[in-house]
């Protein structure tokens, strides 16, 4: 089988960051923002190995603020003027991000790994879902474009952090504490409209826990489910191992993987690697968030 | 289907390799369940990423870059620590090749330290870098690539294990062939040659910043080629001269079956291969032994063993 990395001998592809200049930072709720980019000259920022035109809702960038780190991040919103990446404010790095002023710059290389697939297979999207815990909703919103009619159905834990975009017009949503929407978790609307034999397709991205569930109840129902995973990077390029989970580089081989390939991914909801390499039990709180704050 | 990688026997000390491509330290070696994919994808041997006595989490990111003549890295030795690290690996030589530790410390000490541990797990060998160009307290930093340091810390932890120990050297020296004879003084079974070049620096011009996190790191793929290709070539014809023989893991830019042969022509037995990785993705180890063996079957060569050193011949003293 061929790798979805492999490529001729030809030479090396770079991969550098290009820096791209901060049009506009929105406040989302209480702890989210996203920030516009404007985007480069292509021809340009493609010698240096980005390419906007690439991405696909999933794929990430690693998104560089000079003097500080370089973090994977996914694009919440992309069109022909600007990208939009949401962050939730959690440690050092996504404060600084919520803290960048419009005319300031950060670097961006990508887009890598393997993002969402099959999309066009579903027409109007009237039969897929697309569901997303806290940020994650994020990632899954970019997909309401060539998924006009796809449910959203959006996981957080109180109202003052449910995440709203354009693209999540309609959204289904559910708190942990019942501050708005429905109080419970998104699995609650899946398990009825699987029953009810509604759904095609099932995309998420959120809390591991929550994607678990998720994933579970489509296994069990036979109905095509795609999860984009989160993992500690370093390289993003498939060379340093960080993100390993269970000989899988998440990095290039996802962040999407499917229900299947999570089958042979026992570390899927239990265990990452931290900076170190170290590895941590995951807690399985549905709405618990696991990551590391960056 | 992955097509069958054909068979290229290497013996690296006793230890037998179906083929010389071996994955270099550094790159994947993280997790047993890394080095099996690793070994699935065709390699014929495997090295792990060098761990020291505590977890490190590295340098700050960026830690790892690509320009279009290779790749810069600035990691800084992050790693889970030997303990960490004797847990995730023990049991190593039940996987299908052979797999290499790679111990690294701030002193004798603290090498021969690490190295007892981990060797305790069922590797095959042992590799020894002396050679990191970014750590602070390590590598050439820390002042191990001079042949007192060398021999010291060769002899360290040769008394840790009764396998093969392969010395790791820098490219950065002035005479590296002193190096592997002062590793061999000091009990070393092999060398490996070379580590990643520089330091480099790439700068970020709207930035007007380097992008490296640590600021400078080491350069590896086609850039570094040629010059590894010189060290295994002067380390080959320094351990003639002393009469000293032993097996050279060549390493630095091997991408290609060609690239392969290059390095055995210059001496090395076998080859390790990094930012090919990156270049062709992870089933580049079976691509490269194929291409091996293709090209010695067109070129009339028997066994890499009949080819190893072929260049030497044309050595001259500098004039």
């Amino acid at each position: 089988m061929t790798m979805p990395d492999e490529r001729p001998p030809a030479g090396v592809r770079p991969a550098l960051p290009v820096m791209l200049r901060v049009v506009e930072v929105c406040r989302e709720n209480d702890e989210m923002v996203t920030v516009y980019l404007a985007r480069a000259d292509e021809a340009e920022a493609a010698a240096m190995g980005l390419e906007l035109a690439a991405f696909v809702p999933g794929r990430f960038f690693m998104v560089w603020l000079p003097g500080l780190d370089e973090k994977p991040y996914a694009v919440s919103s992309l069109d022909a003027e600007r990208v939009g990446l949401t962050v939730q404010q959690r440690g050092p790095f996504s404060t600084a991000m919520g803290a960048l002023r419009p005319g300031e710059r950060v670097g961006l290389r990508g887009p890598f790994g393997r993002g969402f697939w099959g999309l066009q297979d579903h027409g109007d999207g009237g039969r897929v879902a697309l569901i997303g815990g806290g940020c994650g909703t994020g990632v899954v919103a970019p997909m309401r474009e060539l998924l006009p009619q796809a449910a959203v159905v959006q996981g957080s834990r109180t109202a003052g952090v449910v995440l709203r975009l354009p693209a999540l017009d309609g959204q289904v949503v559910f708190t942990d504490d019942g501050t708005e929407g429905c109080r419970g978790f998104p699995t609650e609307w899946l398990a009825a409209q699987l029953r009810a034999g509604a759904l095609d397709a099932v995309y998420t991205c959120g809390p591991e826990a929550m994607m678990v569930g998720v994933a579970t109840l489509c296994r069990e129902a036979g109905v095509p489910c795609q999860v984009c995973m989160e993992r500690y990077m370093k390289c993003g390029i498939g060379v340093c191992g960080q993100c390993e989970c269970d000989g899988r580089r998440v990095c290039v081989e996802g962040p999407v993987f499917t229900t299947e390939e999570l089958a042979e991914m026992p570390s899927f909801g239990r265990r990452r690697r931290d900076k170190a390499g170290r590895i941590i039990v995951l807690d399985s709180c549905p709405s618990g968030s696991q990551a590391a704050p960056s | 289907m992955t097509p069958a990688t054909p068979e290229i026997p290497v013996d690296l000390c006793g230890i037998r390799l179906r083929n010389p491509v071996i994955l270099a330290s550094g790159v994947l070696g993280v997790s047993r369940d890394l080095i099996a994919r690793v070994a699935a994808a065709g390699a014929g041997a495997a090295i792990i990423k060098s761990v020291s006595l505590e977890p490190r989490e590295g340098h700050r990111n960026p830690t790892v870059i690509a320009y279009e003549a290779g790749m810069l890295n600035a990691v800084g030795y992050a790693n889970q620590g030997v303990e960490d690290a004797v847990r995730e690996f023990e049991g190593v030589g039940d996987l299908p090749i052979p797999v290499f530790a790679s111990a690294v410390g701030q002193d004798a000490d603290e090498f021969a330290r690490v190295a007892e541990r981990l060797m305790g797990c069922g590797f095959a060998g042992l590799e020894v870098p002396l050679s990191c160009p970014h750590t602070p307290g390590y590598g050439t930093l820390a002042g191990h690539g001079t042949p007192e340091a060398t021999e010291r810390i060769a002899r360290a932890v040769r008394n840790t294990t009764d396998r093969p120990v392969f010395v790791k050297l820098s490219p950065n020296v002035p005479a590296i062939g002193d190096l592997a004879v002062a590793a061999l003084e000091g009990g070393a079974d092999g060398i490996s040659a070379v580590n990643t070049l520089g330091p480099g620096m790439v700068i970020n011009v709207e930035a007007r910043r380097p992008v490296l996190g640590f600021g400078v790191g080491g350069v590896s793929g086609p850039a570094l080629r040629p010059v590894a290709v010189r060290c295994v070539f002067d380390v080959a014809v320094a351990l003639r001269e002393v009469d000293l023989e032993v097996p050279i893991i060549g390493v630095g830019g091997v991408a290609a079956g060609r690239d392969a042969l290059e390095m055995i022509m210059a001496g090395a037995s076998a080859v390790a291969v990094g930012t090919a990785v990156y270049q062709r993705g992870l089933g580049v180890f079976g691509t490269i032994a194929r291409e091996l063996a293709d090209l010695c079957a067109r070129l009339g060569i028997g066994s890499t063993a009949e080819v190893c050193g072929a260049a030497l011949r044309h050595h001259k003293e500098p004039v």
